[in-house]
């Protein structure tokens, strides 16, 4: 049988494989709805737990929800990398990969596929995080344009995040090694501005945690929803919009190529 | 080599990992229509050479053309034209066996309708009809095989590539893929079947490559194979171990001992005579023989022989002879 001799051209077949390959991230999750459902909840326990456990430690002035919650979407964002490592490493560990590269198709629909479908989750995982912030009192005050620009850089962190885990994931190679990985996302997490303000830390620590690039992102964010712990004080905190755009976009020029590169050379 | 009857053509290949040759020269022709089994103990670079052919790994050096196209500067074609098995399924465990089928399909460009309705026939085809919406990870091991096989047949593929295909399923699923390759071979594809079973490489096999440290070390027919290492065989079990060797003795040059086994073979080109001439001398001596037997050599024998895979107590001692 011969096919595709004739057909939309290269772009459009890549544009068609990508499509083939998120429709089947999309059929994984119509398949395993208990497990999509558990990947929204956690981090909302996570923002419920930090909201009426430990509230009232962070050492900001004002609502101490109204802090956390642009925070918590800052965190979830970032955790996403594990997501994303997870998948890939089953993919390669399962060699369905093996066979979509000994197939015609275009062989990076299969990152496109990865990346469309976790963008796509972590929107809805964005909305989930919202709409429980607005019910425990946390609001937007600046617009909506800002407020969406907020979220634009939430997605942009997740985005830079998508394509570390990818290039980690083929490092790691196998599933086993996404909890080696764990073990170091989670203190990076932490190390940043999601739960206490940097000033409430010794001199050192704040630095770091200043510099965290979630913790841009997360300064960022309240900035434009006119929450608590917005730009303000050291030059990290005061050029945090400035940050949360080049961070990402350096964390994207570096694993980018490093994890396309990465899957064109499985064949090495 | 002739590239026009040949569906296979490899010529001088090699791989390294590092300091590793996977591949040292390999040479392999497989004419259009045939099963070729590619018969080596592990590590012997049968995964490797599959995996050269399908495209998915870049050989350093030497000639590797499948279909007519070189699988490196003309990978696109080739991928067009071959199926793969892997040695573990290709499928995604996730989704339903048509699910998975029809993603194929899409992929390899046939287009939506064609890809479902190619998916319905291949499903009806290798009988799991009744199971397309189950995801795959419910699906037994022999029905896995199945699917698997059916997502290498999607675009009727002019050269499929069978690695290990029966390796970790049961006998009933060996059969299974066995039917299932006799029956593709009938329709004209070529099959390129690597295998640590000789069983497997005697009976669905036209010709028989024997590799061992990255290069061919023997090829033929299988029945030619056996006859390199030197014809029929008389196998002698010995009641009393204590009188192995000297039974062995008895038996003449050639003759391996498997103590284990009370075993002693030797080779018997006269069949008949070599029976008698045995019976005597071991009733002469007063040695008591549980069984005696004469018998055409096994593929495994060949393979000892030729790969010094195992090589001990259950070698042939005339391997030297033979290779």
């Amino acid at each position: 049988m011969s096919t595709a001799t004739a057909g939309p051209g290269r772009v459009g077949w890549a544009l068609a494989d990508s499509w083939t390959m998120t429709r089947r991230e999309l059929a994984h999750w119509a398949r395993q709805p208990v497990q999509v459902v558990v990947g929204l909840v956690f981090p909302v326990m996570l923002l419920l737990m930090f909201n009426y456990l430990v509230g009232g430690g962070s050492g900001v002035d004002g609502d101490n929800t109204e802090f956390l919650v642009p925070g918590m979407l800052a965190l979830t964002m970032a955790f996403g990398l594990e997501g994303t490592m997870l998948a890939v490493t089953q993919d390669l560990d399962k060699g369905v990969i093996d066979r979509f590269r000994s197939m015609p198709m275009v062989s990076g629909a299969v990152l496109v596929g990865r990346s469309a479908a976790d963008m796509l989750q972590s929107v809805a995982a964005l909305a989930v995080m919202t709409g429980v912030g607005y019910a425990l009192g946390w609001r937007w005050h600046n617009g909506t344009a800002a407020a969406l620009s907020a979220l634009g850089l939430l997605l942009l962190l997740r985005f830079a995040m998508l394509w570390a885990g990818i290039q980690l994931a083929m490092v790691a190679g196998r599933p086993e090694m996404v909890q080696t990985v764990q073990i170091l996302v989670w203190p990076v997490g932490f190390l940043s501005n999601v739960f206490a303000s940097p000033e409430s830390m010794p001199g050192w620590l704040g630095a770091v945690v200043e510099w965290n690039p979630m913790s841009a992102t997360a300064t960022a964010v309240r900035g434009l929803f006119g929450n608590p712990g917005g730009p303000s004080g050291s030059w990290a905190a005061e050029h945090a919009g400035l940050l949360a755009v080049l961070w990402p976009l350096a964390l994207i020029a570096v694993f980018f190529p490093l994890a396309v590169r990465r899957f064109a050379r499985l064949s090495r | 080599m002739d590239t026009v009857s040949d569906a296979i053509v490899v010529e001088g290949v090699h791989k390294r990992y590092g300091e590793k040759r996977a591949l040292d020269g390999l040479d392999l022709a497989v004419r259009r229509g045939t099963v070729h089994g590619v018969l080596g103990p592990n590590g012997a670079g049968k995964t490797t050479a599959v995996r050269v052919l399908a495209t998915l790994l870049r050989h350093d050096g030497g000639r590797a053309e499948v279909a007519g196209f070189d699988v490196r500067s003309e990978a696109a074609e080739v991928r067009r034209r071959i199926g793969l098995l892997g040695q573990h399924a290709a499928v995604d465990e996730e989704l339903g066996g048509r699910q998975n089928l029809e993603m194929f399909g899409r992929l390899h460009h046939l287009g939506a309708r064609r890809a479902g309705l190619r998916a319905d026939e291949l499903l009806e085809r290798f009988g799991l009809a009744g199971t397309g919406r189950k995801a795959v990870r419910q699906y037994s091991g022999g029905m896995r095989r199945r699917l698997d096989l059916a997502a290498s047949l999607i675009t009727d593929p002019e050269v499929l590539f069978l690695d290990e295909p029966t390796t970790g399923l049961d006998p009933r699923g060996r059969t299974e893929v066995w039917n299932a390759v006799r029956s593709l071979a009938a329709g004209g594809t070529t099959v390129l079947l690597t295998t640590q079973y000789l069983e497997e490489a005697d009976q669905l096999a036209d010709r028989i490559t024997v590799i061992d440290d990255g290069r061919a070390v023997a090829e033929g027919t299988a029945d030619r194979l056996k006859a390199m290492v030197g014809g029929d065989r008389i196998d002698v079990v010995v009641r009393d171990t204590d009188r192995l060797r000297e039974a062995a003795a008895l038996l003449g040059e050639g003759a391996t001992v498997d103590v284990d086994r009370r075993l002693i073979g030797a080779p018997a080109p006269d069949r008949m005579q070599a029976l008698t001439r045995t019976v005597r001398a071991l009733e002469d001596a007063g040695i008591e023989a549980e069984d005696i037997a004469v018998r055409r050599p096994t593929l495994d024998e060949v393979f000892l022989a030729l790969t010094g895979a195992g090589s001990g107590a259950h070698a042939p001692m005339d391997a030297e002879a033979a290779a």
